[in-house]
């Protein structure tokens, strides 16, 4: 049975005091984060907590590298090759990078599993590491930490293992950095957690109970990924966890570590746990996802780890808040230049089945079928008694069409129709035609296209594209 | 000053959304759920046939008077969208209300929403229009009356602090606030500052909303309801940017003074004190309900702080003031509020305000007030019943 055979963490021992970070004397024993110093990154985190999760074991089993990062410094360049490379495994090892989101580090460690359970792998090193950086002065800095955590997946001689996992996926504007960003970005603070973080990881965590047949008091330790402790509290109340399983989130101590948050948690939870405990950890990022442990006999025959613990107690203070954004290379005075805040995140998450899905509505009363989804119907002015209709893999035909010169594009016109499917009529661009080609009742499908870019986000929706014969 | 068009109109139906952080629901969602209860509370089931023309206010809205008939498709009839800064919701029912007096239309709908937290900010935004305009927030605007009023007064954040400790009680009674929580003296105190005097609890919550409205012909309100509420008065004042009048003494809010009088003529009210029997003012900041008590002439220039003590504004005193709890707990969705405001001064009038309910109001006079912009503009609104 797969699981975890060995575990890691690194956590650096430069720590930021939130004192100073507001421009006050650092105050011993008050609040802090870990900060990567200025020869530290992702990668050499991410190596560090390999080496002490590999300590004493042999290197030459490792057959996988799986290594998550949202802040890995490469776009294109292979961050698993490199920590391979540093930790001198044998030439034959697969690797790859799980990046891009928040539960990076879960999702690498359930793949790592699926992989050894399929027999497509023996011993999988995953690592997750994270460095993220808030803009200086900006509500996020204070919140994020860096840290990582690696974990040896393995059937032989597991600590823990794993007895399942749920995840759900939800498209949201919550945090963002798109290619070039220095800084995370992030949508207001309130809707984030309320909208996002939230209902996500709950509904996560509830999929994982019910599929497990397992209530939360049956689990030793809860780990959980927070954004901050108010909203680890709101997760822990609802998912009505005693105060002593739930694990220490860490907070005021390391800080948000991204996507290594809830793997170095889970590390932290493997440190004291003891034969037959149960274990849950559950991360957030465009929806959650959680997984379920359970240690096996060898938890207490795996010899002392450098963890979390090994790690909070070698500390040193940083002096200064000047100090700290030298280290960074960053320029306090020198804001990110705004692109302004782009479309509203709000909307775009409530908005998310007709913008992304083209899913529309049908009127249970009349049988009329409308987009966007509305309360009243436009034909027989039913309310609230619609069904969801999917239109994007439907054929529509053009009603009426012009050509406009001045929407930009690099070859003008664009072409822009009113197309009917299904009987609703929708306000859509033409492509892969021209004006000569454009007539009305053209038969049409649909594809997904960029269709703008608002304070340096990508905007995505469908366009109607001649129909062409079903390959 | 006008003319008035006392008795002349009715308000037979009214409907309020939830307020709140409403993530889930659009403008017309909002939209749908004030109107449709409007409609059942004035016993309309075809309202398409019913209404005549819709009057809307909004501030925030960039999408027009079509966001509104789009979500209750009114069509092939009048619908227009009005906007006056924070009395905007007034000026939306003043629009209904003239039209209705001006014989134009027999049933109309008032639509006042707002949605400001589509815009991803927490608390006050900070505005810079201009060069030479200093960054601004609201709190900053409506606080520049404490200094000069504290030191002619000698009133205080304690006296402020009353204001705000009722209104969160009041908030817990109402149920579509969106704050239900009672403070304390010692929670306010704690709180940070936003702009001096005001902390996070003199200052209104930012939320999402929606209220409306049905009107008619006063002659023809029985045909809805066996209890119809009239128009007593409604009137629109604006002033002149109190940052750079060279009158302005900053003991108070001119237009709140001037809308006063306009429609205390049009109601033939002479002592207000007497005539009014419940009060819903504009309670952007703590202080702004104050200097409110002493503009509409309840109480004596720079006495507020004798009569907040006595209680006489709170449930169970003499003119209970923002009775389900006020912008303090129901947020400011500023479209919204002005006509949030009437429906509650309507369900007092009709006795159906539950635990809020001030004995007696249905013999006396409602008042609304809001105010704003610098503050530039003020809306009152004052209701009866026959």
């Amino acid at each position: 049975m797969a699981g975890i055979a060995s575990y890691g963490a690194y956590v650096p021992r430069t720590r930021l005091s939130l004192a100073a970070l507001g421009g006050r004397p650092p105050k011993e024993g008050g609040p802090e984060k870990a900060v990567a110093w200025n020869d530290e990154d992702a990668v050499t985190m991410a190596v560090s907590a390999a080496v002490n999760c590999l300590r004493g074991l042999d290197r030459a089993k490792v057959d996988g590298v799986v290594f998550a990062s949202t802040s890995y410094p490469f776009q294109e360049k292979q961050g698993a090759a490199l920590i391979a490379k540093a930790l001198d495994l044998r030439r034959d090892v697969r690797t790859s990078d799980q990046s891009g989101s928040l539960r990076a580090g879960i999702a690498a460690l359930r793949a790592a599993v699926d992989a050894v359970r399929a027999g497509s792998a023996s011993h999988v090193l995953v690592v997750a590491s994270d460095c993220r950086m808030a803009a200086p002065g900006s509500s996020l800095e204070a919140g994020l930490g860096d840290g990582a955590a690696a974990f040896l997946v393995s059937d032989e001689n597991p600590i823990a293992r794993l007895d399942g996992g749920f995840a759900v996926a939800d498209e949201i504007v919550d945090l963002w950095r798109t290619s070039g960003d220095a800084f995370v970005h992030s949508w207001e603070d309130r809707f984030v957690v309320q909208e996002g973080y939230v209902p996500s990881l709950c509904e996560a965590v509830a999929g994982l109970l019910d599929r497990l047949g397992a209530t939360a008091g049956d689990f030793a330790r809860v780990c959980l990924y927070a954004p901050d402790r108010r909203s680890h509290a709101t997760v822990a109340r609802k998912l009505a966890l005693d105060a002593d399983r739930v694990q220490d989130p860490l907070i005021g101590r390391l800080g948000n570590a991204g996507c290594a948050f809830a793997p170095l948690l889970l590390a932290a939870a493997l440190e004291s746990a003891r034969e037959g405990d149960r274990l849950l950890v559950a991360s957030y990022g465009d929806g959650a996802e959680a997984l379920a442990f359970t240690t096996s006999e060898h938890v207490a025959k795996l010899e002392a780890r450098r963890g979390v613990s090994w790690h909070l107690e070698r500390r040193r203070s940083v002096a200064s808040y000047d100090q700290y954004l030298k280290a960074r290379s960053l320029n306090a005075s020198e804001w990110e230049a705004a692109a302004g805040p782009g479309l509203s995140a709000t909307i775009h998450h409530r908005e998310r089945d007709e913008d992304l899905a083209l899913v529309g509505q049908k009127c249970n009363a009349c049988g009329a079928v409308q987009f966007p989804n509305q309360r009243v119907c436009e034909t027989c002015f039913a309310k609230d008694d619609f069904e969801r209709a999917r239109l994007s893999d439907r054929v529509g035909r053009v009603v009426t069409y012009t050509f406009d010169f001045f929407f930009p594009t690099p070859a003008p016109p664009t072409i822009v129709t009113v197309t009917e499917v299904d009987g609703a009529r929708i306000h859509l661009q033409l492509v892969n035609a021209r004006p000569e080609d454009t007539k009305t009742g053209l038969p049409v499908e649909f594809e997904l296209r960029r269709i703008h870019t608002a304070g340096g986000r990508p905007n995505y929706h469908w366009k109607a594209t001649p129909a062409e014969e079903r390959a | 000053m006008s003319r008035g068009i006392r008795d002349q109109v009715a308000v037979v139906g009214v409907g309020c959304c939830q307020f709140g952080e409403n993530w889930d629901q659009s403008p017309s969602d909002m939209i749908v759920d004030a109107a449709y209860e409007a409609y059942a509370d004035a016993g309309i089931d075809d309202p398409h046939e019913r209404i005549e023309a819709v009057f809307t206010g909004s501030l925030y809205s960039q999408k027009g008077p079509h966001e509104c008939s789009d979500a209750l498709k009114m069509f092939h009839r009048p619908v227009s969208m009005v906007s006056n800064y924070c009395a905007t919701g007034t000026d939306a029912f003043r629009y209904g209300v003239m039209s209705v007096a001006a014989g134009m239309y027999d049933v109309v709908l008032v639509v006042g929403y707002d949605k400001p937290k589509d815009r991803g900010v927490s608390g006050p935004s900070v505005m810079m229009d201009g060069v030479r305009e200093l960054p601004k927030t609201p709190a900053g605007w409506f606080a520049l009356c404490a200094a000069t009023y504290f030191e002619k007064y000698g009133a205080s954040r304690d006296d402020l602090a009353k204001i705000a400790i009722k209104n969160h009680h009041n908030g817990t009674l109402a149920p579509k606030s969106f704050l239900k929580r009672e403070i304390t003296l010692e929670d306010y105190k704690k709180a940070r500052i936003i702009s001096w005097p005001f902390g996070l609890y003199d200052s209104a919550a930012q939320t999402d909303g929606a209220a409306a409205a049905i009107l008619c012909r006063a002659d023809l309100a029985k045909q809805f309801r066996d209890d119809p509420v009239l128009v007593k008065a409604v009137s629109i004042q604006s002033g002149p940017n109190p940052q750079k009048d060279p009158d302005n003494d900053f003991l108070s809010w001119k237009p709140t003074g001037w809308a006063a009088t306009d429609a205390y003529a049009q109601a033939g009210i002479g002592d207000p004190r007497a005539a009014i029997g419940v009060a819903q003012v504009h309670d952007c900041f703590s202080l702004t309900e104050l200097l409110t008590y002493e503009d509409l002439g309840f109480c004596e220039k720079g006495s507020a702080k004798e009569h907040i003590a006595s209680g006489e504004f709170e449930l169970g005193g003499s003119l209970p003031v923002n009775t389900d709890g006020g912008l303090k707990t129901f947020g400011h969705p500023t479209g919204a509020t002005g006509v949030r405001m009437i429906y509650e001064n309507v369900l007092q009038l009709q006795g159906r305000a539950g635990p809020r309910q001030v004995p007696g109001a249905e013999g006396k006079l409602a008042l609304s007030h809001n105010i704003g912009g610098h503050p530039t503009a003020c809306g009152i609104a004052i209701l009866g019943r026959e």
